[in-house]
């Protein structure tokens, strides 16, 4: 139980996905203009990752290893977070009609999401279990989501302030999401299980 | 060969994947933290890319055309897979130092993009060099963030000293918040010149499939944004012709009337 907590911590914020792991960088940058869009981002980055990690995870315990077959793993991996976000928003559609109508829109963009493949790839790497596998997923989900929801709150903010103009737009942006990720190595300083 | 020099030019400088189309930011912050790494990832994409753009170009009558986005996503992560063993087996250094990074080529909208957008449409042999051109680009782009970063962060360029003894080296620089400010600075300086790129177009980034919603791109329009920039331009000369004549209309209509004064005045 430790152990899967400290994992936790780890994933979402001492390794934050986005800001030291520069993954998902696409939809952090893209979708975070305002609060509300974020989050259902986040909720839906949420969602992917955490079943992508189960699938990918017993897939790969279950097929791949068992048939010497481990090189194939980014092949299959991409080809099942694909098909499997294509089921989700038929599942979704049919059996919540309410949370598909929240994280609707935000389903087919993450096929392009890089996260969700990096994660399957960590996972693997690292040798996590399917339990461990989930719950790191989960973690990153998390960290993703809290990050994208600050920056949409940055940005908020900053659609007031008077910023100079070779610096409106991708660059301030940019900088405080560089800003964010120096708060973030903060977390490094954290004295986990010690 | 005339075209084929084309899509070479085009890639490397007229739509230069990291400066002006902004596509695979992932790779281009993640991996730069030194000039050899960023031309490690830099011609590793672009042999990933030139060879998925060949025998994509090669299937592009036989793939069905529902079917394609996956069917691309296949060929892409087998080259992939092949580059990875290769780097394993010459190159561990490289592989060691770039890690998970190599596999999420598969996930790097440049190639997908060029596949969607160029080699599905082409012969292999424009298709090759639109690869080489962009692959190049894009190692362009790595390799100037990358020898910045590597300067200012441990002043050294390709792991050699440039910088004098007495400099300290900001070793943020080489940490993930330095990547954020290195690219930050490039586009803001961009803006400033004015430069064309998908984060500086007038009437917001919200047109461009890629600048503004990368999560929503499939690649698939990465080369309107060209013709996008061009309309733009188009519609402002436009405009700012419209104005000038409205001007000179109005000045000859003043004068025109001044004349008629002027003659109503002598008639008094």
């Amino acid at each position: 139980m430790k152990e899967l907590l400290l994992i936790a911590i780890g994933a979402a914020l001492i390794n934050n996905v986005v800001l030291s792991q520069f993954l998902g960088l696409c939809p952090f940058l893209g979708v975070s203009k305002k609060i509300k869009t974020a989050a259902g981002m986040g909720a839906a980055v949420i969602f992917v990752i955490t079943i992508a990690s189960a699938v990918t995870s017993l897939l790969y315990d279950g097929i791949l290893l068992r048939f010497d077959l481990e090189y194939m793993k980014t092949i299959l991996f991409i080809l099942v977070i694909a098909a499997l976000v294509q089921l989700v928003e038929m599942a979704l559609k049919k059996m919540s009609p309410a949370l598909y109508s929240a994280l609707g829109v935000y389903l087919p963009l993450i096929t392009t999401n890089c996260a969700v493949l990096g994660i399957a790839l960590t996972n693997v790497q690292n040798g996590y279990g399917l339990l461990t596998g989930v719950v790191n997923g989960f973690a990153t989900a998390v960290g993703f989501a809290i990050s994208i929801v600050i920056l949409a709150g940055i940005r908020e903010r900053m659609e007031h302030s008077n910023i100079p103009k070779a610096f409106q737009g991708m660059p301030i942006v940019l900088i405080a999401a560089g800003l964010m990720a120096i708060a973030f190595s903060g977390f490094a300083g954290l004295q986990i299980g010690g | 060969m005339k075209q084929c020099l084309k899509q070479f030019v085009n890639g490397l400088i007229k739509e230069n994947p990291t400066f002006v189309l902004m596509l695979g930011m992932c790779p281009t912050l993640a991996t730069t933290t030194s000039a050899t790494n960023a031309v490690g990832m830099g011609l590793t994409t672009t042999v990933v890319l030139v060879l998925s753009n060949i025998l994509i170009s090669m299937l592009r009558k036989v793939i069905p055309d529902k079917v394609r986005i996956p069917a691309f996503i296949v060929v892409i992560a087998s080259f992939v897979t092949i580059v990875e063993f290769l780097l394993k087996a010459y190159l561990p250094g490289l592989n060691e130092s770039l890690g998970i990074y190599i596999p999420l080529i598969v996930v790097n909208c440049i190639i997908l993009g060029r596949a969607e957008a160029f080699a599905s449409k082409n012969p292999v042999l424009p298709s090759a060099f639109d690869g080489i051109g962009m692959g190049l680009g894009f190692t362009l782009g790595l390799t100037c963030i990358g020898v910045f970063r590597e300067l200012l962060g441990a002043g050294e360029v390709f792991g050699i000293r440039v910088m004098p003894a007495s400099y300290e080296p900001l070793a943020i620089f080489v940490m993930a918040p330095g990547a954020f400010f290195v690219l930050a600075m490039l586009t803001a300086l961009q803006n400033k010149l004015k430069l064309k790129s998908a984060t500086n177009v007038p009437g917001g980034m919200e047109k461009l499939a890629c600048g503004g919603n990368c999560a929503a791109c499939n690649g698939k329009e990465c080369t309107a944004n060209h013709a996008l920039l061009d309309q733009i331009k188009e519609k402002k000369a436009a405009e700012e012709a419209a104005k000038k004549e409205a001007l000179i209309k109005a000045a000859a209509e003043k004068k025109a009337a001044a004349e008629a004064a002027a003659a109503g005045k002598e008639e008094a």
